[in-house]
């Protein structure tokens, strides 16, 4: 291929606030009976004015510190209108020219920066259901989620190919649980995902002069496979020398194709405007300062300490690391592992390996099983020590293979150990311990 | 039966204190004034009898109970059709709602209610509070009592009308570019455009959310200071509403400050329409006797306000009527009248691509300069006096027909809501217009401006001017 993809990145991210963004309703909807989570604020009603929700606001501007975001000084909220039947207000309260977050980074593992342009909040919509009732076809309206606060974060077109973005996708729904600020559960559309992809020319640096935006996806697979779907459908465009139709596209699962939604011609205009129901923000130096504060240790910086602390593989670490609880539970179990005189990376090869029921066995109990478990009758050191000088001097090939870093060798000279002190013996130690006179 | 003429809250709460009078009483003496003059005057939209008089019943109960009660218990009060009641349906004068009964009740009137008043009914406007004559309420327009051929003035046409004619002792009104203040002048009765953000909007069906303000009318200064007790105040669910404390505006009212200066602003006298203008210039004639000091000032960009307020206003019409959609609740949008429809068109086309940083946006920067105007005046002077209409109220029909000369009636009232700051409308004396049928002479109000926050001075300096006038004794011949 000739081309070089263009792709940046709209996510919208469902926050995990008590109640919704204007409103008392709880925003806990997930499940719930049509329309029980609604008031005269969420449902539109004359007269209803919106009040912002303080968490929210809060949440959206610790996700923006954990991109890298520079936290707006002064900032509002805008209407973005337009009518759809699922938009109580007929406006959306969104974030135009003055978003509270903006020019951010995130860094992928092949070292290249992904530049964040904005995070913004506004609100959800409610949900049109199409169905049949008494053998009519109707659609129906839930406002259960209209109103509940979303952060949608932005990125330039810095992405090549839908590797990168589903990492930068996993990065992200990673340092939203980590904040703590949402679920960021796909299943239960709290990510929806937009990416916006064009070519260009091998080599070219302008940006083309089209782009196409697929909306609301809802899984990385799919993301992926639109993005590549998307790639091939314009290349074969390009190549008749045809320039793709800047258009709105969406993902068809049974069709596994992207299909038109809306072209430019049809584009909304929004007629922004400040939202006068709300009064602008003012952020100071100390209201960021204690944000800042309050964030805790993102993921990233939680892999370096992991590995630098705790002497623990890139592999291991980013195992240990991927959520929250079980990086958690991991430093846990080193306490207890150090009482029973077991190294970090044994902990964390228990860890890994045995991929424990975190929520309902304790760190300790945890390791506490395990040395029960791998209990071994004594064994004499110097017995050992002499089996191994033994194994070790007789089996000269197999040193020299695992030295030339054929891992399997290791293995093979561990069973031998094994074989001649014809006792059982705690396979991990032993293990350590050849590793030890191997270096 | 029980002689209601006379009453103003002030003496009315003192007769049910006293128990001289039920509450049951009186509301009924004016639910059946209020039903009986409403196939002439048309202020209300709905009557509401016998909630009314449970009401009454309760605070005859909590009297004979020994229990306090408050300023407004008992008292009989119109509520704008605009305001939402729970369980009583809020039409906004629009076919589009006409049918929709609110399950919540705006803030003020939950303070309303919450004070003991009694809700008499729901008073006409003009549709969404579109207007200044009344005339374009899908209901019917309200009448003038001062001349029933004549308009009472508008939006709030039902509020002044029915206060006028003494249906109920005040009435609930909104003000965004001169909607209470204006048929308060037209009806010879006291009418508040408080301080934007000093009573909750909550509730209250939205015009142009940042120049619309809850306001009130009553007959007598001290009456209106009283209604202000209740409904002004902080409210969680307005996030444009003040934390600032509010205060006893009856307490000291019958004082001036000492050393009091007023302006009058030269661009509202210069061109004004002869009898207008010695209805004014007699008022402050009236206020120098008083002691306090007249000076001459300039509000440079008074003329840019009727332009810049056609612009922000319609802007905001435009999307705030964005929700009445049918589809949850209310008529489909076909139901519209033809002034809703030129607003939505109006701003739909300022707000758009392309159209925005001309219209919206400079004309929220001309809004800043023409605050400034006040902020700069309210250096000089405690306060400001001038007309709120340049013209004494008008015709049925003499304008209908011509938007623009509607437009420009609010000549003296926008800049206001475009500052932001309270005014108060007092009545100021009464013209005699030959074409007047009836040969009643017409009422003529002055305006009393202050900075934000100071509706304490401008009912303090109605209240003095109001003693040595008592224009409010005049009433309508009915």
């Amino acid at each position: 291929m000739n081309y070089e993809p263009v792709i940046g990145l709209e996510v919208h991210v469902e926050l995990y606030t008590k109640s919704k963004m204007f409103c008392a309703c709880s925003a806990d909807y997930f499940g719930e009976e049509p329309n029980t989570h609604t008031c005269p604020v969420c449902l539109g009603l004359p007269g209803a004015l919106p009040s912002p929700n303080q968490q929210a606001i809060d949440w959206c501007l610790e996700i923006g510190l954990a991109l890298g975001t520079k936290i707006a000084n002064s900032s509002k909220f805008d209407r973005k209108n337009y009518f759809y039947p699922d938009l109580a207000k007929g406006y959306q309260i969104s974030q135009y020219d003055l978003p509270f977050c903006s020019g951010g980074e995130v860094t992928l593992t092949n070292g290249k920066k992904i530049r964040i342009t904005r995070a913004h909040m506004e609100e959800d919509t409610g949900k049109l259901t199409h169905a049949k009732v008494d053998g009519k076809s109707v659609s129906l309206i839930d406002f259960n989620r209209s109103g509940v606060p979303l952060v949608e974060i932005v990125t330039e077109p810095d992405f090549e190919n839908a590797r990168e973005v589903v990492e930068y996708l996993k990065k992200l729904q990673q340092t939203v649980r980590y904040l703590g600020v949402s679920q960021a559960d796909m299943e239960k559309g709290d990510m929806r995902l937009e990416p916006n992809i064009s070519l260009r020319k091998k080599g070219q640096k302008d940006l083309p002069d089209y782009k196409v935006e697929v909306k609301n996806i809802n899984s990385f697979k799919f993301v992926e496979k639109a993005i590549n779907f998307e790639i091939s459908r314009q290349a074969k465009i390009l190549d008749v020398g045809e320039l793709p139709v800047q258009e709105t596209r969406g993902w068809n699962e049974q069709k596994n194709a992207t299909v038109s939604q809306r072209s430019k011609e049809e584009a909304h205009d929004y007629r922004y405007f400040p939202e006068p129901d709300i009064p602008p923000f003012t952020f100071t130096k100390e209201q960021i300062e204690k944000l800042t504060k309050k964030t805790p240790e993102l993921p990233a910086a939680k892999l370096e300490r992991f590995k630098k602390d705790y002497q623990l593989s890139q592999y291991d670490a980013e195992i240990l690391t991927r959520d929250l609880s079980s990086a958690d539970y991991f430093e846990e179990a080193t306490y207890a592992g150090k009482e029973a005189g077991l190294t970090p990376k044994q902990v964390a090869n228990i860890i890994i390996n045995k991929k424990p029921d975190i929520a309902n066995i304790l760190p300790a109990t945890l390791i506490k099983n395990y040395i029960a478990a791998n209990q071994t009758a004594p064994v004499d050191k110097t017995k050992l020590e002499k089996a191994i000088d033994e194994v070790l001097a007789q089996n000269q090939k197999a040193v020299e293979d695992y030295k030339s870093g054929k891992e399997n060798a290791l293995m093979f000279l561990l069973g031998a150990v094994m074989k001649k002190i014809a006792t059982k013996l705690d396979a991990n130690l032993l293990k350590s311990k050849l590793q030890e006179r191997l270096k | 039966m029980l002689d209601i003429s006379d009453l103003t809250i002030e003496k009315a709460q003192k007769l049910i204190a006293s128990k001289q009078i039920k509450a049951l009483e009186l509301t009924d003496a004016y639910f059946k004034r209020a039903v009986k003059l409403n196939p002439i005057i048309n202020s209300f939209i709905t009557i509401t009898g016998d909630a009314a008089r449970d009401q009454a019943k309760k605070i005859d109960d909590l009297i004979a109970n020994k229990q306090p009660i408050s300023p407004l218990a008992g008292i009989p009060i119109g509520i704008k059709d605009i305001f939402s009641t729970k369980g009583i349906k809020t039409t906004a004068a629009s076919k589009v709602l006409e049918d929709y009964i609110p399950p919540y009740d705006a803030t003020v009137v939950t303070k309303l209610k919450d004070a003991n008043a009694v809700i008499l009914g729901k008073t006409n406007l003009d549709a969404w509070a579109h207007g200044a004559s009344g005339e374009n309420s899908d209901f019917g327009a309200a009448k003038n009592p001062y001349d029933l051929e004549r308009v009472p003035g508008g939006s709030s046409s039902g509020s002044a009308s029915a206060t006028a004619a003494n249906q109920v002792l005040a009435a609930t009104s909104t003000d965004t570019g001169g909607s209470t203040r204006q048929p308060a002048s037209f009806c010879n009765v006291v009418g508040l455009k408080p301080t934007y953000g000093r009573v909750s909007r909550y509730g209250t069906v939205a015009m142009a959310s940042s120049l619309d303000t809850m306001g009130h009318i009553t007959k007598t200064i001290y009456d209106n200071a009283l209604m202000l007790n209740t409904t002004a105040g902080y409210d969680p669910m307005d996030a444009t509403s003040s934390t600032k404390k509010s205060e006893d505006y009856t307490k000291d009212i019958e004082k001036v400050p000492k050393g009091l200066k007023l302006g009058l602003p030269k661009e509202y006298i210069d061109g004004l329409d002869d009898k207008i203008k010695n209805v004014i210039t007699s008022a402050a004639k009236k206020l120098e006797k008083l002691g306090v000091k007249i000076v001459e000032v300039s509000l440079p960009y008074t003329k840019y306000g009727v332009a810049t307020y056609y612009i922000i206003q319609p802007a905001e019409v435009s999307s705030n009527l964005a929700r009445y959609d049918g589809i949850r609740y209310g008529n489909k949008r076909d139901a519209f009248g033809p002034e809703a429809k030129r607003r939505i068109i109006l701003g739909t086309f300022t707000l758009s691509a392309g159209y925005y940083d001309a219209y919206y946006l400079k004309a929220m920067k001309v809004r800043r300069l023409i605050r400034d105007d006040f902020i700069n005046a309210f250096k000089e002077v405690d306060a400001l006096i001038c007309p709120v209409s340049p013209t004494l109220p008008f015709k049925l029909g003499e304008k209908a027909s011509d938007p623009l000369s509607m437009y420009l009636a609010d000549i003296y009232t926008v800049n206001i809501n475009l500052a932001g700051v309270p005014a108060l409308t007092v009545p100021a004396g009464f013209v005699d217009d030959p074409s007047t049928s009836s040969g009643q002479v017409l009422p003529v109000g002055m305006q009393i401006i202050g900075p934000d926050f100071s509706e304490k001075l401008l009912y303090q300096i109605g209240y003095a001017y109001e003693q040595e006038t008592k224009w409010y004794e005049t009433k309508p011949k009915l």
